[in-house]
């Protein structure tokens, strides 16, 4: 099978973005302090995350795919997660 | 004890995944009143896992769940496997009574929980997809508090007992601190994509005919020595193709997760079962892997909490469960929610059937029986250095290099003494094993 980057993953995807509302907020003091926005790059299998060149964590929310792995990594207050609203985000068709 | 005022609903569940719409179901056929709210846009659609479903217990709830339910293959077919870079060693379990009576099944859940949602609407529950809660009804009473609802945007909802039904990263049990921030060596990150392929194609591929299907799974070099596995389950028409690690480890370790399951998937071994499909869905699931070192409370004044949400998973090494024991825990959550209901009684002590039902299914007990296998899977040599000490000695037992054989158990001495463990280690490990397994 040819390999597929991660945006070519998800784009097999079925999403309902909602474009009023982001469901996720790095405090990015925090995440410096921490070290967390390390860990949530590298565990996010949806590449939400990204560490930008002056240390700052930038937040790809409509990429997300709902797994609460961020937040279980995060370090107390660098992460605000919660479910988009109801009807909005990935939409499993296979699952 | 007296109810203030008079609820929506008997019960709330929130959550149509296999917990919830199991609970709703035995509800709804008691004569309850309830409400399932699911906050995708149908039943099924934020629903994961990597999906092998042991049957027997959702046989129960729908005897009619072989011939009817939308499931994908019927597991005949146990290959357990230590990968390596250059070598793989495992056991290839192939029974036919596996599939009389069936045993499990592969599902894809966007295809199987909007089935259990219509045995739901069937059965007299009221469905309300695309709402997401957002927290908790809650008052203060002179026992404490008490859950007595559920807030939906402006809607407030109210019933004489909640279920929380909302997975692994339950926000609702984590509101009344039924569920604590979790060791990040209790959780795992599964990543799974599902591969398109003709069945032909399957079927010869992994040596299966008709509806048979196949479970692989495989610890070692797929996850690169993180502590976890990888799998490989076939459903009809395509593939279910996955890893899950520990986060501890995976941090400690400094890998990125979407690294691994790209070497995963590119592997010598692993890449020519994906030869020719064609990715049709990326996902991923939060797993909860303390055991039951993660269950804690499960019920209190007016709310209980069921499946993944209540932390009830189970990783053995050769089996992993979730739906299984999210149709028990249900099971138990409507008889213990049922008597409570009869009694008047919807406080924590009134809602105690559940727990105690629970426990005394198999699927409880299963749960104290493997208390100690989490700790054992986390020996960081279960992931690298067992599988290649066992290639290691095949490999001195096949390789007839021109030199004169010598005796296995020589060899496996040599290749002992040539791998990082220890004979004190694998006296350790394998009375572990014994106890743990």
């Amino acid at each position: 099978m040819k390999p597929l980057s991660v945006p070519e993953r998800l784009a097999k995807n079925r999403f309902n973005l909602d474009e009023e509302e982001c469901h996720i907020e790095v405090n990015q003091e925090i995440a410096r302090a921490t070290g967390t926005g390390k860990a949530l790059v590298a565990c996010c299998p949806a590449h939400v995350y990204t560490e930008e060149p002056d240390g700052t964590i930038s937040v790809e929310y409509a990429a997300c795919l709902e797994c609460g792995t961020c937040l279980a990594v995060a370090a107390p207050g660098a992460l605000t997660w919660h479910y988009p609203r109801g009807g909005f985000g990935v939409q499993f068709r296979e699952g | 004890m007296p109810e203030a005022a008079e609820p929506d609903f008997d019960v709330i569940v929130v959550g149509a995944g296999i917990a919830g719409s199991v609970t709703a179901c035995q509800l709804a056929r008691q004569g309850r009143s309830v409400l399932l709210i699911e906050r995708g846009e149908s039943p099924g659609s934020k629903n994961l896992s990597g999906g092998v479903l042991y049957s027997r217990g959702i046989q129960q709830v729908f005897p009619d769940f072989l011939q009817e339910a939308p499931v994908e293959r019927r597991i005949t077919r146990n290959y357990i496997t230590f990968l390596n870079a250059g070598s793989s060693i495992g056991i290839d379990y192939k029974d036919s009574r596996l599939a009389d009576p069936v045993n499990a099944v592969t599902v894809l859940r966007a295809k199987l929980d909007p089935w259990l949602a219509e045995k739901c609407e069937e059965a007299g529950a009221i469905i309300m997809p695309g709402v997401r809660v957002d927290r908790l009804l809650t008052e203060d009473g002179a026992a404490g508090r008490r859950v007595i609802g559920v807030q939906a945007g402006e809607d407030e909802l109210r019933a004489r007992v909640v279920v929380a039904a909302d997975g692994v990263n339950s926000f609702l049990a984590k509101e009344v601190g039924l569920r604590k921030e979790e060791p990040l060596n209790h959780l795992a990150v599964g990543v799974k994509s599902v591969v398109a392929l003709p069945r032909e194609t399957i079927e010869a591929r992994f040596n299966l005919t008709g509806d048979e299907g196949a479970a692989i799974a495989v610890v070692g070099d797929c996850t690169e020595g993180v502590g976890g596995g990888g799998f490989i389950y076939t459903n009809t028409d395509s593939i279910s193709v996955g890893i899950v690690v520990r986060l501890d480890d995976l941090i400690a370790r400094q890998k990125v997760v979407t690294d691994i399951f790209d070497h995963f998937l590119e592997h010598q071994f692993i890449a020519p079962y994906l030869e020719g499909g064609e990715l049709v869905e990326y996902g991923c699931h939060l797993v909860a892997e303390g055991g039951m070192s993660m269950v804690g409370e499960i019920a209190m004044d007016g709310m209980i909490v069921v499946g993944d949400a209540a932390g009830l998973t189970l990783n053995t090494g050769l089996t992993v469960r979730g739906m299984d024991l999210a149709v028990a825990s249900a099971v138990a959550a409507a008889e213990g929610i049922g008597s409570a209901l009869e009694r008047g009684d919807t406080s924590r002590a009134g809602l105690a059937g559940y727990r105690e039902k629970f426990f005394a299914s198999y699927a409880g007990q299963d749960m104290k029986t493997y208390a100690r296998a989490p700790a054992f899977l986390e020996l960081e040599r279960m992931y690298k250095s067992y599988g290649e000490l066992f290639a290691d000695v095949l490999y001195g037992t096949f390789s007839l290099d021109t030199q004169p054989r010598r005796h296995l158990l020589s060899v496996a001495r040599k290749a002992l003494s040539r791998s990082p463990l220890k004979m004190r280690q694998l006296v350790h490990d394998g009375i572990a094993g014994a106890r743990a397994l």
